[in-house]
């Protein structure tokens, strides 16, 4: 029988994969794509609550994450070119004019 | 029958997850996150949440993994971009960390300090009415609101989007 | 009527409000007959208050309004309140009163000047203060309006401060003054730790009441110090030497702050608190004592000075020296007596001064005066009688305080207080004639510049001459020895000590019903001597005065420069001052201690930043890290915080 436990294990992993993602890779994208990991981990624990507790709150923010995931994955490209336009390049050990 | 198509499909999520820590080429990288994203769709009809699979793969895994790609090839990104590597000494630490937030999630989960309220929202009744037809009644009722704010977000959004592209900022 | 006191504060307080903001903007005759008009109106007050005052019996004449509480902190208590008695009407209406004439006199002196406006502000909120020092009902208010009468009087003193002279005199008035405050500032405190309160009433029935016995060590440091912030502000020994430089202010400011009013705040002051004062002997002692130098010696410099307002301005130190004798004496009605007297005769003297000033385009030196009576005929003669007042002639003004003073200096004080005293009315007389005949009498010594502007001033200058010398001729009837009005004014406030009812013919009867007579005979004659001796040196043999200052060569130049106190003053203070700052306070203190202690923690914080900055790569990844890192320590800190 498969439990709550299980997906919520599932999506730990997911989740931890993405932060190793964040924290090791240098492109630019493959981080963002290590956010979007994260995001879908979060999503399956939504899903997973709502369907062990027979509610429709998981689901329905899934459905809000997914639009706002949408927005900044515009966004968020939409930066990454404009990024590499000036840069030529996105690596962001490159783009290290936090500290001047 | 069902543990089984868990288990195999976490396994298949997870690979491809691992994959696309540790894949070199973008490209690749996108696509294990596609199949990452089919098979955590795959879990979503499992949990019965059937509306819920169909936008993952037509919002995810079709829209904005295709942006993605789109966006790698526009740049034409290739191996050679991880080049430099300022902080080659974070990357032990780094994944020695993920673990020990594995290991914090997981005794998280055990304490059960997580607990949830039930609802009315059984298999039974969700069969009866239909999962879709469920989740559109509560959009325009229960969650009005919020789904009127994701509107302005989508649109502010947008202009972002048009706003950074331009060749001129 | 009593309940209209507070408009004498608001009427001045408005015109220096509505003269100092936009001032700039008014036609030049407005803000004349506004600042004139406020006055005016003030004065009008004072006079109602003081016929209400007149109404009531005289035991009762006291009113105190409270106009709101300013600070209450624990036990301490001020409040911003009035009082009304016979003392501070007295005051109100001298200031207010000479106050105004000098006001209309000032439209004509200085409708010349660039700061018009600016200076009837000033002169405005002089006045403003000054009444506010007089009429407050308590330690604290008092010491408000006396700071800021040594505000503006620095500002007025200042008034030309493109002069460099002027400014310095300015800021020379403003240190001295500072050192006499601070003694009445710690005098207020121990005031309030003795008595836990700060309220005039108060504070002087507890001291009449017998609660401390005469003599009380405590008492007698309060004395102390509040004297010393008289001598500060009265300008007495050994704080005087600011008010002879003061008179490179405008000549009407000289007369009010520096003659009539300001300086006799010291005096008011320590009227106001003769309760406490009776209980101190030894107090009572170094004031008498330091009023009878000060008034002998400001007379000896007198004698050989060459400017016209510096001679006055000894003569205003020497007569105030006076004032401060009667009260040391326990004779405060005679103080205050004196001191209204001289408010009237030493305005009409520096008015009048300033008419010959204004006359001469700026002359001051007498020594290149001389013959103006025929020139300035109103001036001469409001002139001469302010100095026969000054003399101590019968029947003008002078004479009956001058003489109450003297008589008052012997019958309760010694032999040496009345000698010293006789000595200095001598002097008077002298230096005064002096200074009559060597710019009014004689031959003509002007340049000849000067002498093609000569011209009398014009009418709004003469009036107020003409009322004070009126003042100066009658205004002594008010204390006419036996049947004395002022002292049967003043009563209520000083008569409760047995002590000021035995004044004039009473305390005669102690020594012989002559001595009072004997005594108006011999300050006349002293008086008239002096008078004698300057028409003997300066009109009948002009060249003798040149030789007897060669004979007395040494004498004459230690007068000439006012004994070197200044110079005195300068090593010892003024220089070993300027040296502890450079060399300690300066360069060790502020170099070293302060900025060394200010750099020393910006240092510090550097090296923080120096150590702290290493975490900060730029790199956001690093930054990530340690967001992660965070997250686990909180969720961690959640779980097995509980």
């Amino acid at each position: 029988m498969i439990t709550l436990t299980h997906y919520l294990v599932l999506s730990a992993i997911l989740f931890t994969l993405g932060v190793v993602g964040v924290l090791i890779r240098r492109n630019a994208i493959i981080i963002f794509m290590c956010i979007e990991l994260m995001l879908n981990a979060v999503n399956l624990s939504f899903v997973a609550f709502a369907h062990y507790l027979n509610s429709m709150q998981g689901q329905m923010f899934v459905i809000f994450v997914m639009t706002v995931a949408a927005a900044e994955a515009a966004v968020g490209l939409a930066i990454i070119v404009a990024v590499f336009r000036n840069k030529e390049t996105v690596n962001i050990d490159d783009i290290n004019i936090m500290k001047w | 029958m069902e543990a089984y198509l868990f288990y195999i499909v976490a396994a298949i999520t997870v690979l491809s997850g691992v994959y696309l820590v540790f894949e070199k080429n973008p490209v690749f990288g996108a696509l294990y996150l596609i199949q990452t994203m089919l098979s955590i769709a795959v879990l979503y009809i499992l949990l019965e949440a059937q509306f819920v699979a169909a936008v993952q793969i037509i919002v995810y895994a079709g829209a904005i993994m295709v942006l993605f790609l789109f966006v790698i090839m526009l740049l034409n990104l290739n191996i050679k971009e991880e080049k430099k590597n300022a902080l080659p000494f974070q990357r032990i630490p780094a994944i020695l960390m993920g673990i020990a937030l594995f290991t914090v999630i997981c005794i998280v989960i055990k304490s059960k300090l997580l607990q949830g309220k039930g609802d009315h929202y059984t298999t039974a009744y969700m069969n009866s009415m239909g999962n879709t037809k469920i989740i559109g009644t509560l959009l325009f009722t229960e969650y009005l609101l919020p789904f009127e704010i994701t509107s302005i977000l989508l649109f502010a959004a947008a202009i972002g989007a048009i706003m950074l592209a331009k060749r001129k900022l | 009527m009593l309940n209209l006191v507070a408009l004498i504060l608001l009427f001045p307080l408005l015109g220096a409000a509505v003269n100092g903001l936009i001032g700039k903007r008014l036609q030049k005759e407005h803000v004349g007959y506004l600042a004139c008009g406020v006055i005016g109106l003030s004065f009008l007050v004072s006079l109602l208050v003081f016929c209400g005052l007149l109404l009531l019996p005289p035991a009762e004449r006291l009113f105190e309004k409270e106009v709101f509480c300013w600070i209450e902190s624990g036990s301490f208590k001020s409040v911003v309140g009035l009082q009304v008695d016979p003392l501070s009407t007295l005051m109100i209406l001298v200031v207010t009163g000479v106050g105004f004439l000098i006001h209309i006199y000032s439209i004509g002196y200085m409708h010349q000047d660039k700061g018009y406006h600016r200076y009837f502000s000033y002169l405005n909120l002089f006045t403003f203060s000054m009444l506010l020092l007089v009429l407050s009902n308590n330690f604290l208010l008092m010491f408000i309006g006396w700071e800021a009468v040594g505000l503006c009087s620095y500002l007025l003193i200042g008034f030309w401060f493109e002069k460099k002279s002027a400014s310095n005199a300015a800021k020379k008035a403003f240190v001295v003054n500072r050192v006499g405050d601070f003694g009445f500032a710690l005098g207020i405190m121990l005031i309030f730790l003795t008595f836990h309160s700060i309220d005039f009433t108060e504070v002087l029935s507890a001291a009449s009441h017998g609660h401390f016995e005469a003599g009380s060590f405590t008492i007698t440091i309060i004395t102390l110090l509040l004297f010393m912030g008289a001598t500060g502000k009265s300008a007495q020994i050994p704080l005087y030497t600011w008010l002879p430089d003061a008179m490179e202010g405008p000549t009407p400011v000289s007369a009010l702050i520096h003659a009539a009013t300001m300086v006799t705040a010291g005096v008011y002051m320590i009227v106001r608190c003769n309760a406490l004062y009776m209980l101190s002997p030894f107090t009572m002692t170094v004031v008498a004592s330091i009023g009878a130098v000060t008034a002998l010696f400001a007379a000896s410099v007198g004698l050989v000075q060459n400017d016209i307002k510096r001679v006055l301005a000894y003569s205003t130190i020497s007569q105030l020296g006076y004032m401060f004798l009667a009260c040391g004496v326990g004779a405060f009605t005679a103080g205050v007596f004196h001191l209204m007297t001289h408010a009237f005769f030493k305005a009409l003297l520096f008015l009048g001064s300033g008419s010959v000033i204004h006359a001469l385009s700026g002359e001051q030196d007498m020594r290149k005066m001389g013959g103006l009576r025929h020139h300035i005929p109103t001036t001469y003669k409001t002139f001469l009688i302010g100095t026969v007042a000054i003399a101590g002639i019968p029947p003008f003004a002078g004479f009956f305080s001058k003489d109450e003073i003297l008589l008052e200096s012997l019958t309760r004080g010694n032999f040496i207080y009345w000698s010293m005293g006789a000595l200095a009315a001598f002097f008077t007389a002298f230096y005064m004639f002096r200074l009559l005949f060597m710019t009014f009498h004689g031959k003509s010594r002007l340049d000849h510049h000067a002498a093609e502007h000569l011209h009398e001033s014009p009418r709004n200058m003469t009036l107020p001459l003409t009322v004070l010398a009126g003042l100066s001729l009658f205004g002594g009837f008010l204390g006419i020895p036996g049947a004395s009005a002022i002292q049967h004014f003043l009563s209520p406030v000083l008569g409760g000590h047995g002590h000021t009812e035995i004044s004039g013919a009473a305390s005669g009867g102690h020594h012989g019903a002559g001595l009072p007579y004997l005594m108006m005979v011999v300050s006349t004659a002293i008086a008239l001597g002096g008078i004698f001796l300057a028409y003997y040196l300066y009109i009948k043999k002009p060249e003798l005065p040149k030789k007897l200052a060669e004979r007395f060569r040494l004498i004459y130049k230690l007068l000439l420069n006012k004994y070197y106190v200044d110079e005195i003053y300068d090593v010892l203070f003024v220089n070993t001052t300027k040296k502890i700052s450079a060399q300690i306070l300066w360069k060790f203190v502020d170099v070293k201690m302060i900025d060394g202690s200010v750099n020393g923690i910006a240092r510090l914080v550097r090296g923080f930043g120096n150590v702290l900055r290493l975490l900060q790569t730029g790199y956001i990844r690093n930054y990530a890290f340690y967001i992660v890192l965070g997250c686990i320590f909180v969720v961690v800190l959640a779980v097995f915080g509980k």
